[in-house]
């Protein structure tokens, strides 16, 4: 068993896990924050998206011991205390960005982390940005506007 | 799925993961941004009874000018390298690579000298290091010891390093206002390359002075497509004469067939792939 301390969505936790741990289940099974999905076994979907230490990251290749002393942020930690939607939360509601919901924890982390990085995104940027996570659904046009809507570009969107 | 049990240690120099390479050997494996061992251990593919983690060694991560060349510290992410001006001036072809490898997540926790050492012939960093020129830089019990590019790679996931040496950094000559362009072929976005080509070149006027090429997936191996580079040199950047010389790359390949495409379409791509590369590395893409 290692101890690890680091911080979640604000809070201040420490544990003794296996070395062997991924974050993601870490997140999902220790903490129970259950809102940070497993969509594959191959760490090519996306789902799992967190961000540690401020970028965005796959928590199912991560190994919780190597988070030791990092911020970490999932979906649960995005919107303010008294339950205001993140922007990027109200843009995908707004845009229906989904259908069966299951990649959007991903899609929404990963889109807060292109938005920091590239306030004003093309569409080409913004389908290269999320190249990384996979939705089975929606065939991603709702999902691209709703980056768009989310970064003021909505205008030009081509869905 | 979860790796099986392991035991975890994460040093903070590069004497002390020495040290514990030295101490557990053949039981232990390295990670690095843990972007391609993670998958593998997941899968079962391997069970090092130690993980010996090399986050923490700060002195491996970054950039600097050493002269004639840049260092890339081995622990340095994608995101980072694919980021730092002093690769885009001096290894465009570098930055051009980078962009095209994995996705923005993947970027952020994988590292430079993890993907080299990894030694995946389809992995994307391995064509431009060689085209450039690059030297590897080995730390083990012994001292440092440099590896010349050709003979770091050795075959499918096997390089020269050994089992009690780490990569510390890779030193990449310069090449100042060379032209670069990395042509990946792909079916389908956020795919590995079916046959990846890269490619830079030093124009004099309208005249192929220098070109450097690199393969990706074109073997058992990253290779150097020496003859198309020394075809190239001295002739002019037109279609017809680059397309002269990339009709050579293949000669002497020996790619893989998988249900990708077989060899023979392998390396009709990468004669397509080589004009490509060329001419937009040219500036005439
Ligand atoms: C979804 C996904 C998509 C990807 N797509 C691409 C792609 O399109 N193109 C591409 O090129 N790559 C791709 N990759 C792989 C990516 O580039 C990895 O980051 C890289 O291959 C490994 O780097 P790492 O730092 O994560 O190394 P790790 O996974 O930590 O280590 C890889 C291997 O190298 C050894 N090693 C690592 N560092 C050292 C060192 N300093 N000294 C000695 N040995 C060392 C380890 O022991 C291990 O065997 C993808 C990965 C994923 C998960
Ligand atoms: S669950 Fe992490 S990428 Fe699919
Ligand atoms: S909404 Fe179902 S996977 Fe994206």
């Amino acid at each position: 068993m290692a101890r690890i301390n680091l911080t979640v969505d604000g809070s201040q936790v420490s544990d003794d896990v296996e070395p062997r741990m991924l974050l993601v289940q870490y997140l999902r099974e220790q903490l129970g924050k259950t809102g940070t999905v497993i969509g594959c076994d191959t760490s090519n979907c996306g789902a799992c998206t967190v961000h540690l230490d401020g970028t965005s990251v796959k928590s199912c290749n991560v190994l919780a011991v190597q988070a030791d002393g990092a911020e970490v942020t999932t979906i649960e930690g995005l919107a303010a205390e008294d339950g205001t939607l993140h922007p990027v939360q109200e843009a995908f509601r707004e845009c229906h960005g989904l259908q069966c919901g299951f990649c959007t924890p991903g899609m929404i982390m990963q889109t807060v982390d292109l938005l920091k990085d590239n306030p004003d995104p093309s569409e080409e940027a913004i389908r290269l940005g999320l190249e990384g996570n996979l939705c089975r659904c929606t065939g991603y046009h709702n999902i691209v506007r709703a980056v768009q809507h989310a970064a003021g570009t909505t205008e030009g969107a081509s869905a | 799925m979860i790796p099986a049990a392991f035991e975890y240690v994460a040093p903070t120099s590069v004497e002390e993961a020495l040290a514990a390479l030295a101490e557990h050997g053949d039981d232990a494996k390295i990670i690095a941004g843990g972007q391609s061992l993670l998958p593998v251990l997941r899968m079962r593919l391997n069970a090092p009874e130690w993980v010996i983690d090399l986050g923490r060694i700060d002195s491996l991560r970054g950039v600097r000018d050493g002269g004639d060349h840049l260092v890339i510290g081995a622990m340095t992410t994608h995101h980072d390298v694919g980021r730092d001006p002093l690769v885009h001036e001096h290894a465009l072809l570098i930055s051009k690579a980078i962009t095209h490898l994995a996705d923005a997540q993947v970027r952020h926790r994988g590292t430079f000298g993890g993907a080299l050492a990894h030694a995946d012939p389809a992995g994307d960093l391995g064509a431009p290091a060689l085209a450039l020129g690059s030297t590897f830089v080995v730390q083990g019990p012994g001292g440092t010891r440099e590896i010349p590019g050709a003979d770091f790679f050795v075959d499918l996931f096997e390089t020269a390093i050994s089992d009690d040496e780490i990569l510390t950094e890779v030193r990449v000559p310069k090449h100042d206002g060379w032209g670069a362009s990395y042509e990946k072929f792909v079916r389908i976005a956020h795919q590995w390359p079916i046959v990846a080509v890269a490619a830079t070149v030093r124009l004099e006027g309208d005249t192929i002075a220098e070109a450097r090429v690199g393969l990706t997936n074109m073997g058992s191996t990253p290779l150097r497509a020496h003859a198309v580079e020394e075809a190239l040199a001295g002739r002019p950047a037109t279609e017809d004469a680059v397309a002269g010389a990339a009709a050579l790359v293949a000669d002497g390949t020996n790619p893989p067939s998988d249900l990708n495409g077989d060899a023979d379409y392998r390396r009709h791509i990468a004669t397509v792939m080589t004009r490509r590369a060329v001419l937009a590395a040219a500036g005439r893409g």
